[in-house]
């Protein structure tokens, strides 16, 4: 799940970690008002969508670039005016763009230096991880490459948590001195406080700055959630805007199916995760383009595969279907009757290559052959990889 | 021989008179599991029947185990009450784990594999299909079945299945069995970033396993512990394997359904994966169709 800017913003309040003044707006009046609130001498006003490569944007109004800085309240409010209700067009929202709902309104602070601070959920070593740095404001992965001695990892404690000799070290590590030292070291703890408690995988914030006044700020930041753990926080799931997701996944997410839109031609619906990655890679390997990734789960009834199936035929995108079942417990018949359901109610518009291995198979291939449907069969997923991509 | 559970594995399901827990319960017990109690809070004192079967629930892990000399237990606890579950299984002192419950949070997996340091508990899971070591009656029953895997596809034989997901799993018994050949056990690890078993845990003992003749190891993207125990085998292991990893075409910084399957920041692909694999001498498999294959080519037969 991603969160906008200015929910990020809310989240650092909450847990004091300091960043900017600044607030959202949803019309040109409330950024106008915002500003002069803020009152300073340079302000920065920014479109409000969950895509990178914002500065570089062009709105489809032919306004450019979804982040302005000026000295002027006024002109905040007026560019403000030229970002909402329109469509935003950058290098990670393809052709079709985003529509902006809402801006966020900020100080530009003076900057002295810019650093890199994260904490990530570390896989090798089950623990929780501090990345920081002194390049910040740039690309991590690649500091990370070119100077690698110039990336501190502080390795927290489960049950422990973290330690003061372990914000000592990276302030150490860091170069900081006198006022931001302090600052840095109470930045660190409020974010550390904030990334277990909320359980994030991910709190990034690229860059957090130092300014001549020896104020430490979160400047942008990225934020990624456990899923699994969102039961217990539906403060942070209240932020979820289903408006900047893929409508794809969003309509998939009612049927409690595991959907991911990709940009190929074939569908897939396929059984258990794993499974389903190897199908998408069957269709790739055979040459063709999977266009999407669908695990209907261990346990799908009818009306899943039947969701499924809808979703999957109102992708413009599709021009045939593959579906790969192995019924282990799941009985294939359950899954050739969710098909056969839905094609009932919208028609077969698409070749469909269907491979049913397993559990009550032999009823399940019956039940797709009696409906008299122009289905292709196919022996294994290989086979049915070649024949949905032969089909196209 | 086999690993981890053999037909005299005494098991308890922690969850039993749960929808799931006692679908599956019920299954293993078809299966010839010696399946002897079942553990829900507030239920000691019923009994979990199924056909023939009744088997006893108790309150606690240790009075089942005292009770009924239990080894292992089955974890099918929701979410949010499975991290306490598993550590009440611990504390009882029960041999072997398996979580089977799906969407554990992180940060609860987490405290629990600091917590079990040093204790004598093995962890398999969770989000994950189970254990199967088939016996030598119809369908393989006879065996033990401890999770939620389909035992009829199984049979026994020396081929150590070793998985992050479940139905790739069942493909590659499935297969095998086809094939002609069966399985000494199979392991489904799970597909969460944190787990209590790693590939490498389980390469190990197929390796020490005498009875395990080859290999089937199944990763997907995300994390290193394919990597990890490709470069152990490349050096100690004396058994041929064949390998297949799932997750070439998936989109960097996506989650594919497991919550471990995902590339970030360019690491965890399958492409590294495969190299590191086929470096080691496994024979690895570009479809799952191809697994019995590759294992026939990686085993000289």
């Amino acid at each position: 799940m991603n969160i906008h800017e200015y929910q990020a913003k809310e989240l650092f309040d909450r847990f004091e970690v300091p960043s900017p003044r600044g607030q959202m707006a949803e019309t040109a009046e409330e950024a106008l008002k915002i500003a002069q609130e803020i009152n300073s001498d340079l302000m920065v006003v920014k479109a409000q969508v969950h895509a990178g490569g914002r500065g570089k944007g062009t709105f489809k109004n032919g306004f450019e670039g979804g982040v302005h800085l000026t000295k002027s309240a006024e002109d905040i409010g007026s560019i403000a005016g030229k970002m909402i209700g329109q469509t935003l067009v950058t290098k990670q929202t393809g052709e079709e763009g985003k529509l902006v709902r809402k801006v966020m309104v900020a100080d530009a602070v003076d900057i002295k230096h810019e650093y890199y601070l994260a904490v990530l959920m570390d896989r090798e070593t089950s623990r929780p991880v501090i990345v920081a740095s002194t390049e910040g404001g740039m690309d991590i992965e690649e500091v990370a490459e070119s100077s690698p001695e110039k990336i501190l990892r502080v390795f927290i404690h489960p049950l422990a948590g973290l330690q003061a000799h372990q914000v000592r070290k990276l302030i150490v590590g860091l170069g900081l001195k006198g006022p931001a030292a302090k600052a840095f070291g109470k930045v660190l703890k409020n974010l550390y406080r904030l990334f277990a408690s909320l359980d994030c995988d991910m709190v990034e914030i690229n860059p957090l700055v130092e300014t001549p006044d020896g104020e430490v700020l979160a400047l942008d930041a990225k934020f990624g959630f456990d899923d699994n753990a969102l039961y217990r926080h539906p403060e942070v799931e209240a932020y979820r805007d289903i408006e900047e997701e893929d409508p794809r996944e969003v309509a998939a997410a009612e049927f409690d199916l595991s959907y991911i839109g990709l940009d190929g031609n074939i569908a897939c619906l396929v059984n258990g995760a794993g499974l389903a990655m190897a199908t998408m890679d069957a269709i790739k390997f055979s040459g063709g383009d999977p266009a999407n990734f669908l695990d209907v789960g261990g346990g799908a009834t009818e009306a899943q595969v039947k969701g499924a199936f809808n979703i999957i035929q109102s992708d413009p995108k599709v021009e045939a279907i593959l579906i790969n079942i192995f019924g282990g417990i799941m009985d294939c018949n359950v899954i050739a009757q969710g098909v056969v359901a839905a094609v009932k109610e919208t028609g077969l518009k698409l070749p469909l290559v269907v491979r049913l291995e397993g559990n009550n198979v032999a009823a399940g291939r019956e039940t797709l052959t009696a409906s008299g449907l122009a289905i292709t069969g196919a022996d294994d997923l290989a086979d049915a990889a070649k024949k949905a991509v032969a089909a196209v | 021989m086999s690993i981890l559970v053999n037909e005299d594995t005494k098991v308890l399901v922690q969850g039993i008179t749960g929808g799931f827990g006692g679908r599956h319960a019920g299954l293993s017990l078809d299966y010839g599991t010696a399946l002897v109690a079942g553990v829900t809070p507030g239920k000691g004192g019923q009994n979990f029947e199924h056909g023939d079967h009744k088997v006893p629930v108790y309150d606690t892990v240790a009075e089942a185990m005292a009770e009924t000399g239990a080894t292992a237990s089955a974890i099918f606890v929701p979410p949010p009450f499975a991290a306490d579950a598993i550590l009440e299984a611990v504390e009882a002192g029960v041999d072997l784990v398996v979580a089977i419950t799906e969407g554990i949070p992180v940060m609860d997996m987490m405290r629990v594999k600091e917590i079990m340091k040093g204790s004598k508990t093995r962890l398999i899971g969770p989000n994950c299909p189970g254990i199967v070591t088939p016996g030598t009656g119809p369908d393989s029953t006879g065996g033990c079945r401890i999770g939620i895997a389909p035992g009829y596809i199984h049979k026994k034989g020396t081929v150590g299945v070793l998985s992050r997901s479940g139905t790739l799993t069942y493909e590659a018994v499935w297969q095998v069995t086809q094939l002609g050949y069966g399985q000494s056990t199979c392991v489904g690890i799970g597909g969460d970033p944190i787990n209590g078993t790693s590939h490498l845990d389980v390469l190990k003992l197929f390796n020490d396993d005498p009875e395990t003749e080859a290999i089937i190891m199944i990763g997907e993207i995300g994390g290193s512990a394919e990597e990890e125990a490709a470069e152990w085998a490349k050096e100690f292991c004396k058994k041929p394997i064949a390998g297949f990893i799932a997750g070439a075409t998936a989109p960097p910084g996506r989650r594919m359904g497991h919550a471990g399957a995902i590339v970030s920041g360019g690491k965890g692909t399958a492409e590294a994966k495969k190299e590191a694999m086929a470096d080691a001498g496994m024979v690895v498999a570009e479809t799952p169709s191809g697994i019995g294959q590759a294992l026939l080519d990686a085993w000289g037969k």
